[in-house]
């Protein structure tokens, strides 16, 4: 079908955390281990079954009654594993069905990542939802509106191509008519739907026809948000159920010398839970299960091993490096860089910085005899219930998890640490258990976008043209690592350190680092050249989407007008890039007082393909856009002796209303081109304009992020 | 030690047994089970715990039940009468600024206290005020159009 996308193009995996998480509970560790040797490996052993058939747009062994329920009312309920957390994949998804149903978006319902009553679409990470979801879930709404015209047909013995059909009612040519909620009641065809598979294929409304992909449709949960009704996985709540909280260690991996456990022996009504290296309180209220948790932690010793600081990150990063990677070569670039005219040498810092959702971590699980059922709030369903599967050796059908609508994941909730920790307690306490991690303990106890050193060496010839390339990163990864540009010799290498900090996917991941590094050396570069910095780019690239972007940027902003009536202490950047099939491009214009910089305005240009919901797309895109601006300015989590010192809000900084430039996002629809995911892509061209814009602005180049001006 | 503990709550009298030092939003939520107002941070940094404190907007995040007693706390839950938003909640709704939603009560609350202390207020002080939550969903220019719907 047209908007197929070759899935293998991406590798899933880079996305993934590098370390498995571990839970050793005593009681289970060593059936655990004889099973299995490691969560890893146990994650992949016990995966379902329909796991291995996710590539391709339709599975074989999908019947049309897995992904769909008709009610007798006429709307239609779709089944997903993907999770909403705010990027628009419940809105986008009910367009994408209404579509090829040709409903209403109220006539759908969606059902998102229960892993007992969902098809397994994968988890939600990558930007994968728009390429491999929405095709997936046309190609089987498309296969259901052939079937149930088939099935009026024939029982109004008609041809299936003399059946009309729109709006969920269908009419025969002699007048006959039958809606959707009569057809729900038909059990004839409920059996024909659990024959029917999607193997056959479909055909799906093509992009000029679409009615409702393509459209602003509205955030579908809207007013739930607003009048306070949405039930978030930490607003869960369940009969007689209680609160957990967690005996965190002191510090990175300190071992607890001694604890009395009987510390909070004089609060009536709390449930102390010791297994393994596992402590935690469970108490009617979250007040109470804190005041426990605390007079025992204060009972505690700990064993405190020495652990790097974040001043000296960089250092530790080049000094312990694990694998060298292999380098990726193109031509001769020793060769280029010998004979060069002009050469460019610098290195680059990437701080560690986290996502911060607003919704913290966060579960609530009940136990049924062996049956665990946990709602928590993650990216990665299948994930949580395998890392559930494996804490508490249940077999596979035991254990369900629910994503309700989550607050917030930004790539950072693909883990289910916290689940397990619910469960752990609610077992311990006989009732379902609450568990929702404190600021501090996510700013702590989840994962980090990688820190990373960045080195580039860049050979100019006389003429102005780059003739070599030489890229390496150490630790924050490959993501967009390989220049977009026409440069006849290359080295790239991805270098894997031994890093301090628990790390693992965010919103581009690597392509923030990879991205900041190259298009601040282009910029250095083109001023080497004596070249305008978006005339330098423009002459390497070739004709195609990234130089479309570039151009649509600079255009709405007017460079050229904006270089040349440059006012004092104020300076403009350029930057481009391209990630997950998209492409983006941002100009950005600064003023630097005293060594502070303010972003004025920012005007970003970006494509995704074929647009399916315009509104939604403008929110990412800006989201992103202002994200970024975080990342470039504010953020960096700082550590010290094991500790995190920046663990709330009132340390790490990041972007509030105040700091928004005005903005200018710029949308290219390209119908002809297939739909890719648009909520990470549109984060890495903003922290590499700004800093050519202070550059521009100040004459101070700062080779950090965020950046630095002192 | 516990004691009962009184306060009006979007116009209903409440009572519960606790401790007076208890965050107002532990409260709210895991007595009353109203849990439109959210957790965010806990030192009163995000803003996402906002309610009204006699018409006051609060963090009920450092703000203990004792010392609401009494007091009349407003939240996300009572906006709504009989089916009808509040227009705050409606611009909420019209200006799209909504991503995950979940900072968006906390958001909320302080534009209604805006909305009914400073009618027209002028822009550059929505934005300061405002600028005391955070979206990490980043929707601010959203927010903004939403409060400057009804307020200004």
């Amino acid at each position: 079908m047209d908007e197929s996308f070759d899935e293998l193009e991406l590798e899933i995996e880079r996305y993934e955390l590098r370390e498995p998480t571990r839970f050793r509970f005593e009681t289970d560790r060593r059936r655990f281990m004889q099973a299995t040797g490691t969560g890893l490996m146990l994650a992949v052993a016990i995966k379902p079954r329909r796991v291995e058939a996710q590539r391709g747009t339709a599975r074989r062994d999908e019947y049309l009654n897995e992904r769909f329920f008709l009610a007798q009312d006429g709307t239609i309920t779709v089944f997903t594993s993907k999770v909403e957390v705010g990027q628009g994949s419940r809105t986008q998804l009910t367009q994408a069905a209404a579509e090829e149903l040709r409903l209403n978006v109220d006539q759908i319902s969606l059902v998102m990542a229960d892993t007992q009553l969902c098809p397994n679409d994968g988890g939600t990470a990558g930007s994968r939802t728009t390429p491999s979801t929405v095709p997936r879930i046309r190609a089987a709404a498309a296969t259901l509106r052939e079937t149930l015209i088939n099935h009026v047909a024939k029982q109004t013995l008609s041809q299936p191509e003399q059946i009309q059909y729109a709006g969920g009612i269908f009419r025969s040519q002699d007048g006959q008519e039958m809606t959707l909620g009569q057809l729900a009641s038909d059990q004839s065809l409920v059996d024909a739907l659990k024959r029917t598979s999607l193997a056959e294929g479909s055909t799906v409304i093509p992009v000029a026809d679409w009615q409702v992909l393509g459209t602003p449709v509205p955030k579908l949960t809207s007013r739930a948000v607003v009048t306070g009704a949405m039930q978030y996985p930490s607003d869960t709540v369940l009969p007689g159920m209680w609160y957990g909280k967690v005996v965190r260690p002191v510090s990175y991996g300190a071992s607890l010398t001694s604890i009395d456990l009987d510390a909070a022996r004089d609060m009536t009504d709390v449930v102390v839970v010791r297994d393994g290296d596992f402590i935690g309180c469970v108490a009617a209220t979250s007040y109470e299960a804190a005041l426990a948790r605390d007079a025992i932690a204060a009972s505690a010793a700990w064993n405190r091993p020495n652990h790097p600081a974040s001043v000296d990150l960089f250092t530790h990063l080049r000094r312990n490096i694990t694998s060298p990677g292999t380098p990726r070569k193109q031509g001769d670039f020793l060769y280029a860089w010998t004979g060069a005219t002009k050469r460019f040498d610098a290195s680059y810092k990437i701080s560690y910085i986290q996502h911060a959702p607003m919704e913290p971590r966060a579960a609530v699980a009940q136990w049924n005899g062996d049956l665990v059922t946990v709602w928590t709030g993650t990216q990665q369903p299948d994930r949580v219930r395998s890392e559930l599967i494996g804490a508490f050796q249940l077999p596979a059908e035991s254990v369900r998890v629910i994503v309700p609508d989550t607050g917030g994941g930004f790539g950072g909730k693909h883990t289910g640490e916290c689940a397990v920790e619910a469960a752990r307690l609610a077992k311990a306490a006989g009732r379902p258990v609450s568990l929702r991690w404190t600021r501090e303990e996510e700013f702590t106890w989840a994962y980090f976008r990688p820190a990373g050193v960045i080195d580039i060496r860049a050979a100019l010839d006389s003429s102005g043209n780059l003739i070599g390339w030489e890229f390496t990163n150490y630790n924050s990864g490959g993501s967009a690592i390989e220049s977009p540009y026409r440069i006849p010799t290359t080295v790239t290498r991805t270098a894997q350190c031994e890093y301090p900090l628990r790390q693992g996917s965010y919103r581009a991941l690597a392509s923030t680092a990879n991205v900041f590094a190259r298009e601040s050396a282009m910029d250095e570069l083109a001023a080497m050249a004596q070249s305008d910095p978006l005339e330098f780019r423009l002459k390497h690239l070739d004709e195609g989407r990234l130089k479309d972007v570039l151009r649509a940027a600079a255009r709405n902003f007017d460079w050229s007008g904006a270089v040349s009536s440059r006012l004092p202490n104020r300076g403009v950047g350029i930057a481009c890039g391209t990630e997950k099939g998209s492409f983006v491009a941002a100009c950005a214009e600064v003023e630097v007082t005293q060594g502070e910089p303010r972003v004025l305005r920012i005007c970003q240009a970006y494509e995704c393909g074929a647009i399916q919901n315009p509104a939604n797309l403008r929110l990412q895109v800006e989201g992103a856009l202002v994200q970024g601006l975080g990342g470039a300015l504010y953020e960096a989590v700082e550590f010290s002796k094991g500790q995190i010192t920046t663990d709330n809000f009132s340390t790490y900084r990041v972007p509030r209303l105040r700091d928004v430039p005005e903005l200018e996002i710029v949308l290219l629809n390209r119908t002809d081109l297939p739909s890719v995911g648009g909520s990470e892509t549109p984060i890495i061209a903003v922290a590499p304009a700004i800093a050519n814009a202070i550059a521009h602005a100040s004459g101070v180049r700062s080779r950090s992020l965020p950046l630095k001006l002192a | 030690m516990k004691r009962e503990m009184n306060l009006s709550v979007n116009g209903t009298q409440r009572s519960t047994l606790t401790q007076p030092e208890r965050p107002l939003l532990d409260v709210l939520r895991e007595d009353f089970h109203l849990t439109g107002t959210k957790f965010g941070c806990g030192e009163g940094e995000c803003g996402a715990c906002t309610v009204l404190v006699d018409g006051e907007a609060t963090r009920s995040c450092i703000t203990s039940i004792g010392e609401v007693e009494g007091r009349a706390i407003e939240t996300i839950e009572g906006l709504e009468i009989d089916g009808a938003l509040h227009r705050i909640q409606q611009a909420f709704i019209d200006q799209q600024a909504v991503q995950c939603g979940y900072c968006v009560p906390g958001h909320i609350m302080t534009a209604l206290a805006l909305v009914r202390n400073k009618p027209n207020c002028p822009r550059a002080e929505i934005v300061a005020t405002m600028s005391e939550h955070i979206c990490r969903c980043c929707n601010y220019s959203r927010i903004l159009a939403a409060v400057e719907q009804v307020v200004g």
